[in-house]
Parts: C-alpha cells; sequence; structure tokens
C-alpha cells in the first residue's frame, strides 16, 4: 500500500498563480481594481482636476489670451449682475424641476410598488424606461413641435374653446411668452417631462423596500392612512426620493440643450459654459461656471445628509 | 366573565381557498388563549381579522361585546405583536414604542416617561436611544411588545412572536410573557405552530386545521383527551390506533388515541400487569433523546412509537418486544383521519 499525500502535484505557471491568489487575497483584488482606479484617477479626476485649475486662471481682455497666472478675478465675474442672473435662473428652474417631478413621480412610484403586478408592472417599466431608449434630441424636438403655436397644444385648446386659457397663461410675466415652445414654462415642462424617469425608479425602489407590515404596524398602533403616510411611508421613500432629486437637480443644472431648443434666449448656466467656451474663448470662466453646479451639488447633498435623508440606507 | 373576543360563524375566503370556515369562538377577558396549528391551518387569518387586517365574509366578530365589522385596525382598541416585530428602522427604540403614543397625541414629556416605564417593563431600560438595527432578535422582539402594550390595549395579539428565537431565549420569553399577561390582567391571543409552546403559555388551546377549529379546551384536557386523530397526532404525535386494532387490544372499535409515553416495553413473554392491554411487536426503530428513548415497533402493519425511560432500554432493532399500556390510556375518539 503506497502513502496518500495530501498535496497533488502542482507544476504549472497557472496553477502556481492561482496558489498565490488563493493565500493572498488581497493581492488578487488590487489586481483586479488596479485598471478602473487608474481610469477614474486619470481620466475622470485628473480632467476633473485640470477644468478646476482652469477656473482659477484670468482671461487677457485686450489679447483674448488665458493669463496662466492664480487669481480668484474670475469667480469674482460670477458674481457680476447678468452672471449671478444666469445662475439664479438656472438654480431656479432646477428646483422647480424636481420639486414637480418628485410630486408627479410619487404616485406613480406608489401605485408601481405596492399595487403593479404581473403584466402591470412589466407595462410600468416599460413606460418608464422606454422615452429612455429613444434619441434625447428627437425628443426635445417633439416637444417643440408640441408647444409651438401651430403646434398640437394650441390646436387641441382651439378645439376645446381653452384659448382664451392658454393665451391669459401665456400672458403671464416672465414665465410665459409668445408661445409655448418660447417660454419658461414651456422649458420647464421639457426638463420635467426629460427627467421623470430618474426620480421615479429611485422612489419606486424604495418604496418597494418598504414591507406592507410596516404599514399594518402603523395603522395597528393607532395611525390613520394620511398620519401612516406622513410618519412611516414618506420618511423610507425619502432617501430615494433624495436620490432621484440628485439627477434630475443635476442633470437641469448642466443641460444646454433644452434651453436652447425649447425656451426664450435667456441663457442658463450650460449655455453660459457653451457660449464661454465656444466663441468667446473664455475657458477660466467658463471653468468657473462648470464649478457652481458642482459646488451646489456639494453643498445639497450635505444638507440632505443632515436632515437624515441616508440614515436607513 | 365577560368575552374580550367574539367569533360567530365567521368566514374568511381568498379566492377558492376558505382561510377561515365558519369559525366560532369565545376567549374570555384576561384570558391567554392560544391559536394552534399547522401552517395554512387559519389560525393567523383569525388573527388578522381580530387586529382588523382582514375583514369577515360571513359572520360576525366582537370585541368586547362590540361588532368590529368595518371598524379599521386603526380605530381597534387591539394591538398587535408582529411575527417580524415590524418596527419602524427610521426611529429609534424609544420613538418605536413611542409611536402609538405620538399618534393619539399625547404630549411629549408624557410619552417618553410611558415609553421608558414600558421598556423597563421589558427589561430594556436603557435602549431608549438605540436604533433597531442595533438590536438582537431577542431585544427587537422585547421591543415589539412594549410597542404594543404602551398602548394599554383592550387585546393584545401575538402572531408566532417567539418563532425567530432561538430555544433557550425562547423558553426564557415563554415565562416571560406569562408573567406579563398574568401581571397586567390583559387578554392575549397567541398564534403558533409550536404544540410545546401553546400547552406551557396558554390557559386555552384552540386547534386549527383547514380553516376550522377541530378542539378547544385547557391544555390537559387537549392533550389528554384528544377528540380526533388530527389533534392527537399534532398534539405531541400520540399513536393513533385504527378501531380494529383497538378493539383487539383493550379498548373500543373507534379511532383511539395513545400517547407514548403511556407504553412500556418488555423483553417478549413478560407477565401483563392488572388492567393492561399489551403487544407483541417488534423493534424498527430507536432514537436516543436523553432523558427517553423513543422505539418504533412493529405490530402486522400496525406501527407504534412507544416513549421509554433511557435507562430501561436494553433493545437493539429487530428485537421481539412486548409492549403494555393502561386500558385507561386509550381514548377513544370521534371520526377517523
Amino acid at each position: 500500500m503506497t502513502t496518500a499525500t495530501l498535496e497533488r502535484p502542482r507544476t504549472s505557471l497557472l496553477t502556481a498563480l492561482s496558489d498565490t491568489f488563493f493565500r493572498q487575497p488581497k493581492l488578487l483584488t488590487l489586481l483586479l481594481l488596479l485598471p478602473p482606479l487608474l481610469w477614474i484617477g486619470v481620466v475622470y479626476v485628473g480632467s476633473l482636476f485640470a477644468l478646476l485649475l482652469q477656473s482659477f486662471y484670468s482671461l487677457d481682455d485686450f489679447s483674448g489670451l488665458v493669463n496662466h497666472q492664480f487669481t480668484l478675478s474670475t469667480y469674482a465675474q460670477l458674481f457680476e449682475e447678468a452672471n449671478l442672473q444666469i445662475i439664479l435662473r438656472t438654480v431656479l428652474m432646477a428646483a422647480l424641476v424636481t420639486l414637480a417631478s418628485a410630486i408627479i413621480a410619487f404616485p406613480i412610484a406608489y401605485y408601481a410598488a405596492r399595487y403593479a403586478r404581473g403584466w402591470t408592472k412589466a407595462l410600468f417599466y416599460l413606460a418608464v424606461m422606454m422615452p429612455l431608449w429613444s434619441s434625447y434630441l428627437v425628443k426635445v424636438y417633439a416637444w417643440k413641435l408640441i408647444l409651438a403655436k401651430e403646434g398640437i397644444l394650441t390646436w387641441m385648446a382651439e378645439g376645446l374653446h381653452l384659448k382664451w386659457l392658454l393665451d391669459g397663461i401665456l400672458a403671464l410675466p416672465v414665465i410665459g411668452g409668445p408661445s409655448l415652445s418660447f417660454s419658461y414654462i414651456g422649458t420647464f415642462l421639457v426638463f420635467v417631462y426629460v427627467w421623470i424617469p430618474y426620480m421615479i425608479l429611485p422612489t419606486q425602489a424604495a418604496l418597494e423596500r418598504v414591507p406592507s407590515n410596516y404599514l399594518e404596524a402603523a395603522a395597528d398602533l393607532g395611525a390613520d392612512p394620511r398620519q401612516t403616510f406622513n410618519t412611516v411611508i414618506f420618511p423610507l421613500a425619502l432617501p430615494g426620493i433624495i436620490a432621484g432629486s440628485i439627477f434630475t437637480f443635476s442633470l437641469t443644472l448642466g443641460d444646454y440643450i433644452i434651453p436652447q431648443i425649447v425656451g426664450n434666449s435667456r441663457l442658463m448656466i450650460g449655455q453660459a459654459v457653451y457660449t464661454l467656451q465656444g466663441t468667446a474663448g473664455n475657458i477660466p470662466l467658463a471653468a468657473a461656471f462648470a464649478v457652481v453646479p458642482m459646488a451646489i451639488m456639494g453643498v445639497y447633498l450635505w444638507m440632505a445628509k443632515r436632515m437624515g435623508a441616508f440614515d436607513v440606507l | 366573565m365577560p368575552s374580550a373576543v367574539r367569533f360567530e360563524n365567521v368566514s374568511r375566503r381568498f379566492g377558492d381557498v376558505r382561510a377561515v370556515d365558519d369559525v366560532s369562538l369565545d376567549i374570555a377577558s384576561g384570558e391567554f388563549f392560544a391559536m394552534l396549528g399547522p401552517s395554512g391551518s387559519g389560525k393567523t387569518t383569525c388573527l388578522r381579522l381580530i387586529a382588523g387586517f382582514e375583514q369577515p365574509d360571513d359572520g360576525h366578530i366582537y370585541i368586547f361585546d362590540e361588532a368590529v365589522e368595518g371598524v379599521p385596525p386603526y380605530k381597534r382598541a387591539v394591538n398587535t405583536v408582529f411575527q417580524d416585530y415590524a418596527l419602524f428602522p427610521h426611529m429609534t427604540v424609544g420613538e418605536n414604542v413611542a409611536y402609538g403614543l405620538m399618534i393619539k397625541g399625547v404630549g411629549k414629556a408624557e410619552r417618553e416617561q410611558k415609553a421608558l416605564a414600558a421598556l423597563e417593563m421589558v427589561k430594556l431600560g436603557g435602549y431608549g436611544a438605540r436604533r433597531t438595527s442595533q438590536l438582537s432578535g431577542g431585544q427587537r422582539q422585547r421591543v415589539a411588545l412594549a410597542r404594543a402594550l404602551v398602548n394599554d390595549p383592550k387585546v393584545l395579539l401575538l402572531d408566532e412572536p417567539l418563532g425567530a428565537l432561538d430555544l433557550k431565549l425562547r423558553e426564557q420569553m415563554q415565562e416571560e410573557l406569562k408573567s406579563l399577561q398574568k401581571a397586567l390582567g390583559i387578554t392575549f391571543v397567541f398564534v403558533t405552530h409550536d404544540q410545546g409552546e401553546a400547552l406551557s403559555m396558554a390557559d386555552r388551546v384552540a386547534i386549527f386545521n383547514e380553516g376550522k377549529i377541530v378542539q378547544v379546551g385547557a391544555p390537559e384536557e387537549v392533550y389528554e383527551r384528544p377528540n380526533s386523530p388530527f389533534v392527537a397526532d399534532f398534539v405531541n404525535s400520540s399513536n393513533v390506533l385504527t378501531p380494529q386494532f383497538a378493539s383487539g387490544h383493550g379498548g373500543t372499535s373507534k379511532w383511539t388515541s395513545l400517547r407514548p409515553e403511556k407504553i412500556m416495553a418488555f423483553a417478549a413473554g413478560a407477565p401483563v400487569p392488572d388492567g393492561h392491554a399489551h403487544a407483541d411487536a417488534e423493534i424498527e426503530t430507536i432514537s436516543y433523546q436523553g432523558a427517553v428513548t423513543r422505539l418504533g415497533a412493529a405490530i402486522g402493519d400496525m406501527h407504534l412509537i412507544a416513549q421509554v425511560p433511557a435507562a430501561a432500554t436494553r433493545f437493539a432493532v429487530g428485537d421481539a418486544v412486548r409492549l403494555t399500556w393502561p386500558k385507561t390510556a386509550m381514548v377513544a375518539m370521534e371520526g377517523g383521519p
């Protein structure tokens, strides 16, 4: 009888390698993480850093050349009346779009999480996702046609004898305009339409994670449906709503196409960046403008955390 | 004694399934009442009918003689300890316990004081500020109990509250629940599939099968005098003797229950004591369980389980054995399996 050995002979290079990885799991982790870390570090953080660097340079007004000397004067330009207007306009628009998206998305998400089963659930996902599969530009131009003076909405308003209502809305100061496609209302509508899936999905995911026996427990302890909503459903859905609002808010802050196609000629941050880096060649000011949404999002996330929006995650 | 919960011919159907089928029952005020049955037997649906999460399709439910059909859960003076506790994750332990009081509009100072008292009652005095995620299963169970009891319910409903705990903790909680119920004098309705739990805690036990109550009685009664083969088998697995076997071995020609611990095992040919019946059998299985040993024995095509003191065991599988039992231990039952 031969003595059985525990170890089988291992000779090939590959088995030796896998033995090493087995004994040194951290080495394997490091090797697997290295390529993505390099990508994020060099391509992503690196270019972000370059952007930040640009914003501390300034433009020489006479030569039109970038002056590579650190200064805060470019940031000071942001606070000039015209530029401040652009920032405030954009932030206000982003806030309103986010609020409207949250309000419209919630019942849809609630229905999908609580009541939709089987084919209704499939239909829900299809309805929410399908607009995301088609081109963003196509959707925006489609909306331009819907909202234009000769568009479907005007035609429908005439057919329903509601032209007076449409005219009344368009006559409103600031948000009105010659037609919906040349007004803040139009820009707002298209923003809400385009970004709302990004609000519905996280809200629905958060609601999906609220087990129905929490609702029963609340009812059992005396809470009527409204109290249950205020004390249990809404607080537990809040992380989802916040996650959705990060999308809707930041996407609106940075977008330069929608306000260009549907809206009046007043600039938003994205458009300002676009024009400054293009025709004006003012890269430093464009970079400074680009930092604004980042700073606003930073403050926003910090406030959300302070409010305890991420405690249940 | 006034009745705390009364069912009159209550039925609840889900599609074609009769989850609760024409159930009538009367739970006295201050009673510790257990609903016992296998899963899907309708016991939990009965509890949910009392809580108000389900409404009966037929029949009437009264809580302290008030008809409650159509009354939503939040208007009923009953509280529930849920199977998986259902503690709110976005609130601290103290906020969870004070939730019912907050909903009722009790002032902050008063509800905090009451919540603290309730937490002390379940021996979690210093835990008010913790998050529920920081608690162990046993502690969560206590918080759920405190959260329900702080509202002074007229009836406390417990839905398999000890199911998720390990054996030692479960036994400890059984004792505590029992003494808590005695001290508070609140009616407890306790749903479980664990017959040991039901027998050791309850004043009365209702045994459910297929949406119906098959027997209601004190634990001793249900254990000693099962009224049907289902009860005999479900409550601590009694031997269920066929009418033919029973009538041939000292009983009547009815389905008969014979508890394993009533059967004694002797060597083949041993004398049979007075007033005893006997059967000669062959040992098929031997299962050592510490204090006792369970013998599986075959008499023709009848199989019996005998539970004998471990010290008395000197048998091997295949041995011929004489089983004897007092004729009085044979309990004739109505109906068949």
